[in-house]
């Protein structure tokens, strides 16, 4: 299995990755990928050929290990993993897409681009992430959920007891190295569990950023609303015009009842 | 996706850490990640097919086996490589921001031709870098030190015997079980016990090594006036050195 090949095309994704999904892709590659090829495939590897039943009925022991292993522990991660990077695949799709528009954009439009910066996540390529990050949460949980449903629990006892044709009576039937598959099968949930941890960060993230900079936008254009409307008001006449002037004073005091302020052309007054 | 992708990360994160950082790189990928790869892998390979029980019982070998071996050697070291070599990546990430952040800051002031220096630079460890760099030389020293304590737990000691004696179900009574090569496998796991340990006495001196420069550095900055270090700090963020 070329995982390198794998993580050829992955390597392209991490430019239009936030943050939270560089580590993910990281976390993914060293605790998931690695620890899978150089460990647990080797544990796994002898699965069949030291599964041993207390019986010497020929077939008995295949009929019960494919009772009890469905689908092989190795074989499940595998498929999740490929699952897994995949949605990552949409997005780099999605930007590809954009620069092949910004360039037949720019070939009729001589020069201007359409696109300022096609790895932006703006417009449909922040829908694209959102829903790339939602498919890979998504996929590990189901993987997770499938795994349990298999297996009853993340359990791997060391004796099972079978009685399916042709075994002659219940026999017992031990497996290989169960307590090492344990381990490794705990470490391979809890990293899964750990990558959907932070694909849900990062949605919430993105979301919380997308509203906050819509609160902002709204807010500075109700700013900029309120100022023209400000502006554009007629104040009421100066007060000095109903009330009786004291005719002791100088035009020097009475100009101090008064603020004005010359505002492009118009002079409004306000007391 | 193996060891030389890990080696080509860490290669990368190489580039801003101290001499002794390198040479605990390379002292990691020599003698412990080789090593496995090569000859631990074929030691320990027939491990379970070749572990034998004085007994006919059927079940009894995979019992005993799960006994005496909960975790093989050879997982316990690639875990621990695996584990070692993480925090590197922390410092990788932090000098990835710092340049994301740099980028932007040269591209607002318009100075595009300085990015390709950037990118090439080597970033003085002082300030935050120095505490991401200290608490990746902590954590990778917790993860050995860890490590080797759990293999000693396990093992009794880093002696492989060549007989064991098992009495669980459905072993009949008490059952003499022969591990295969159990000298090649102490001769092993002494080397890469050892090995681990000159890895932590290199993380150990790095340690130290950085405690004193941080401590020399903050002295000959008392002694120096304020704004001399403020117009030291600017010419440093300024200047790009290779």
């Amino acid at each position: 299995m070329n995982w390198s090949g794998l993580e050829n095309l992955l390597s392209g994704v991490n430019k239009y990755s936030t943050a939270f999904g560089r580590i993910w892709l990281s976390m993914v590659f060293v605790f998931r990928v690695l620890v899978f090829v150089v460990a647990a495939q080797r544990v796994w590897s002898d699965d069949s050929k030291d599964f041993v039943c207390n019986t010497r009925q020929p077939g008995c022991t295949n009929i019960c290990y494919d009772h009890i292993f469905p689908i092989s522990h190795i074989r499940l991660w595998a498929l999740q993993l490929i699952f897994v990077t995949c949605p990552s695949l949409m997005v780099m799709a999605h930007v590809k897409y954009r620069e092949g528009k910004d360039a037949k954009y720019v070939a009729l439009h001589h020069g201007s681009h359409l696109y300022a910066n096609p790895g932006k996540k703006r417009g449909g390529l922040w829908w694209t992430y959102l829903l790339s990050l939602v498919f890979k949460a998504g996929f590990d949980a189901s993987f997770l959920y499938i795994l349990y449903r298999i297996y009853h629990g993340y359990e791997l006892p060391r004796l099972s007891k079978c009685s399916l044709e042709p075994c002659p009576n219940t026999v017992d039937c031990f497996i290989s190295r169960p307590t090492e598959k344990k381990i490794f099968m705990l470490f391979m949930v809890t990293s899964s569990a750990m990558c959907i941890f932070m694909c849900l960060c990062e949605m919430i993230y993105l979301i919380g950023k997308r509203i906050s900079k819509l609160v902002k936008v709204r807010h500075e254009n109700e700013r900029i609303l309120f100022a023209e409307q400000h502006e554009l008001t007629n104040m009421a006449p100066p007060r000095s015009q109903y009330r009786k002037n004291d005719p002791t004073l100088t035009d020097s005091q009475l100009s101090l009842n008064k603020r004005e302020r010359v505002n492009g052309g118009t002079i409004t007054t306000t007391l | 996706m193996s060891w030389p992708t890990l080696y080509a990360q860490l290669a990368g994160a190489n580039r801003h850490s101290t001499s002794l950082g390198k040479v605990w790189l390379s002292v990691l990928f020599i003698f412990r990640v080789m090593v496995l790869v090569v000859a631990a892998e074929s030691v320990w390979g027939d491990e379970q097919s070749d572990f034998t029980c004085n007994t006919l019982q059927p079940g009894c070998e995979n019992v005993c086996y799960d006994q005496f071996f909960p975790v093989s050697h050879i997982r316990l070291w690639c875990l621990q490589l695996v584990f070692v070599s993480t925090p590197a990546l922390l410092v990788a990430m932090y000098v990835a921001y710092r340049n994301h952040g740099d980028k932007k800051r040269l591209l607002n002031k318009g100075q595009e031709e300085e990015l390709d220096t950037l990118r090439k630079r080597r970033l003085p460890i002082s300030g935050a870098l120095w505490w991401t760099y200290a608490c990746s030389l902590l954590f990778r020293l917790l993860f050995e030190g860890g490590f080797m304590y759990a293999l000693y737990v396990i093992y009794d000691g880093f002696q492989m015997p060549r007989l064991v004696k098992c009495d669980q179900w459905p072993c009949p009574n008490l059952v003499d079980c022969f591990i295969s090569r159990p000298t090649e496998k102490t001769i092993f796991t002494v080397f890469m016990a050892t090995s681990s340990s000159i890895c932590m006495v290199l993380n150990m001196a790095e340690l130290a090594y950085l405690i004193a420069k941080a401590v020399t550095r903050s002295r000959n900055s008392h002694s120096k006036s304020r704004k001399e270090r403020m117009q030291n700090k600017t010419n440093q963020k300024l200047l790009v050195s290779p």
